[in-house]
């Protein structure tokens, strides 16, 4: 019976989810082209070239510093957000709503909305710094300024979740203690910083892991706003555009792959080691 | 001067109230009247906020580049049978996770939460590989097939079935229910909330999903609206096309903003579930 009943689902996650990690770990020593009949076999050549070559070392540090910086602003802006929106008036249930919607809407209409907001000759945001008397930055050009533009759009779209998760955080801190701190002369902010943010911190952490999940899988974003991937290419997309985007490695995108996987498996038993010590008053 | 002070909670209250909804707003409200610009209000250095005329013809010309209506249809077609059978795999998952004895239950349940870890494009070039042999580029079931085992689902289905009052099922077994009864008379109806919770997630999921659409359709006429969107704007590549290309967007998104409004609190509490433990 249990079979009948959970075999469909199993076998389902067996075939497209574990089966692809280990045939990624074959596919990671062969130099091939996707649809190609025949490939090299070449051992480990891949992973030498992920951890020697320069390019690698690049999309690496892109990677970090894109998850990095999204983590950092959407919890950093969502705690905000949250102190902003946790007041009992009328319309702060329509606030709280608003600011989640972005995160339901597709990737790909996003970042087209925000091409064009961005665009240095017919953008918006052009047409506001032209107006104060300033250039708009080359956001497509530069390199350095795409990355800058994906993550400010990468956290707009994003923000609304740690938000929302602040916010019932916020709302599930006990009245007493708050109390308690104000009748003892604590102000505003000494009472966040002492009692609020650490009885936060199981939040914070789930917020930390579900948003370092959620960053290391940002793909359409940057598919739509920054095809090339210049300076915008981090593990997820140069796996995408290894094997689909012309470079036709479908070998050294498996490896990619494998190495994105491990790097998953690492922090998933980072977390449940730090689970085990129950994160709390921090 | 009691009048100031309250300007003053109410300025402190709801200035951080609007300012948060109009950084959201704002941008899409841009994205909805720019749908409406004409080339000339789109090639211009200088804010144009209200087009002058409203050119409602963009939608037309969105259209007729890519075939919208048609991809409407792969949309609702992929999402509605990817997120129903997922539901159904789900219920029917946890409920054998939660009610049916099973040596070795719980590794099966670890096994299947461990998948929330694996995102997508991990499993990309071999299921790419693999869908392709079965011929399965350009179709329905190529789109759905390698994206309905569900671990999300399941796990949150699971933790809802755990609260079932154990009485009420037992007092079915002993009426003679089997499992399959139960499910449907019992089980199903007392967690309709969260039945709907996953069926809206998964939705949404679905709705958006970009990668996997990407690399298995070819055909225009087969595409998802996330991919024939990006069609659109790769066709309508000039500055001057922004007004069409809005259109497009808008068309993409409307739905779903539609959908959130009327459902929000469901949405809200489904994507954020497990956040914070009571």
């Amino acid at each position: 019976m249990f079979l009948a009943f959970a075999a469909p689902n199993v076998a389902l996650i067996v075939i497209f989810t574990y089966r692809p990690l280990i045939l990624n770990i074959y596919y990671s020593t062969l130099n091939w082209t996707l649809g190609a009949p025949t490939a090299q076999a070449v051992g480990l050549r891949n992973y030498v070239t992920f951890f020697t070559s320069s390019e690698a070392r690049q999309v690496l540090t892109t990677t970090a510093v894109f998850t990095v910086a999204t983590v950092g602003l959407s919890m950093g802006l969502g705690l905000l957000v949250a102190l902003g929106l946790n007041r009992k008036v009328p319309g702060a249930g329509f606030a709280q709503a608003t600011v989640f919607s972005p995160f339901v809407l597709s990737g790909v209409g996003v970042g087209l909305a925000w091409q064009y907001l961005f665009d240095p000759t017919v953008g918006a945001l052009g047409a506001i710094l032209r107006q104060v008397g300033l250039s708009s930055p080359q956001w497509f050009n530069n390199p350095s300024l795409s990355l800058v533009m994906v993550i400010l759009v990468y956290v707009w779209k994003n923000l609304g979740y740690a938000a929302v998760i602040y916010l019932a955080g916020l709302q599930s801190v006990s009245r007493d203690v708050l109390e308690a701190a104000a009748i003892d002369g604590a102000n505003r902010r000494r009472t966040l910083i002492s009692i609020t943010l650490p009885l936060l911190s199981p939040t914070t952490f789930f917020l930390m892991v579900t948003s370092i999940l959620n960053s290391l899988q940002a793909f359409d974003l940057i598919r739509v706003m920054t095809p090339l991937g210049r300076g915008t290419t981090t593990l997820i997309y140069d796996a995408y555009l290894q094997a689909f985007g012309g470079y036709n490695q479908a070998g050294y995108s498996a490896t990619i792959s494998t190495v994105l996987f491990a790097i998953l498996v690492i922090l998933t038993l980072i977390q449940l080691v730090l689970l085990e010590r129950r994160v709390h008053y921090l | 001067m009691p009048r100031l002070n309250l300007g003053a909670t109410l300025a402190g209250d709801y200035l951080p109230l609007i300012l948060a909804t109009l950084v959201v707003v704002l941008p899409l409200a841009y994205m909805v009247l720019s749908s409406f610009k004409s080339p000339a209000d789109v090639i211009t250095q200088k804010l144009v906020v209200f087009p002058s005329p409203l050119r409602a013809a963009n939608y037309a010309d969105a259209a007729r580049t890519v075939p919208f209506p048609r991809l409407f249809l792969n949309s609702a077609v992929v999402t509605s049978i990817g997120a129903g059978i997922k539901v159904l795999l789900a219920i029917l998952t946890a409920y054998a996770l939660v009610f049916v004895r099973f040596p070795g239950r719980r590794y099966v349940f670890w096994a299947i939460l461990a998948t929330m870890m694996v995102p997508a494009q991990v499993s990309l070039v071999p299921n790419y590989v693999f869908i392709s042999q079965l011929g399965g580029q350009d179709t329905f079931w190529g789109i759905i097939l390698p994206g309905l085992g569900t671990g999300f689902g399941t796990f949150l289905l699971r933790q809802s079935f755990l609260t079932l009052p154990v009485s009420v099922l037992e007092a079915a077994e002993i009426d003679g229910a089997r499992h399959w009864r139960r499910l449907w008379r019992i089980v199903v109806p007392m967690s309709a909330p969260s039945i709907a919770t996953v069926a809206l997630v998964n939705i949404v999921f679905e709705w958006n999903d970009y990668l996997w659409p990407l690399v298995i359709v070819s055909k225009p006429d087969m595409m998802t609206l996330p991919v024939g969107l990006t069609l659109l704007s790769n066709s309508e590549n000039s500055a001057a096309s922004y007004g069409v290309v809005m259109a497009g967007t808008v068309m993409v998104l409307l739905p779903v903003l539609l959908v959130f409004t009327a459902l929000q609190r469901h949405i809200v509490t489904g994507l954020t579930q497990g956040g914070v433990k009571a």
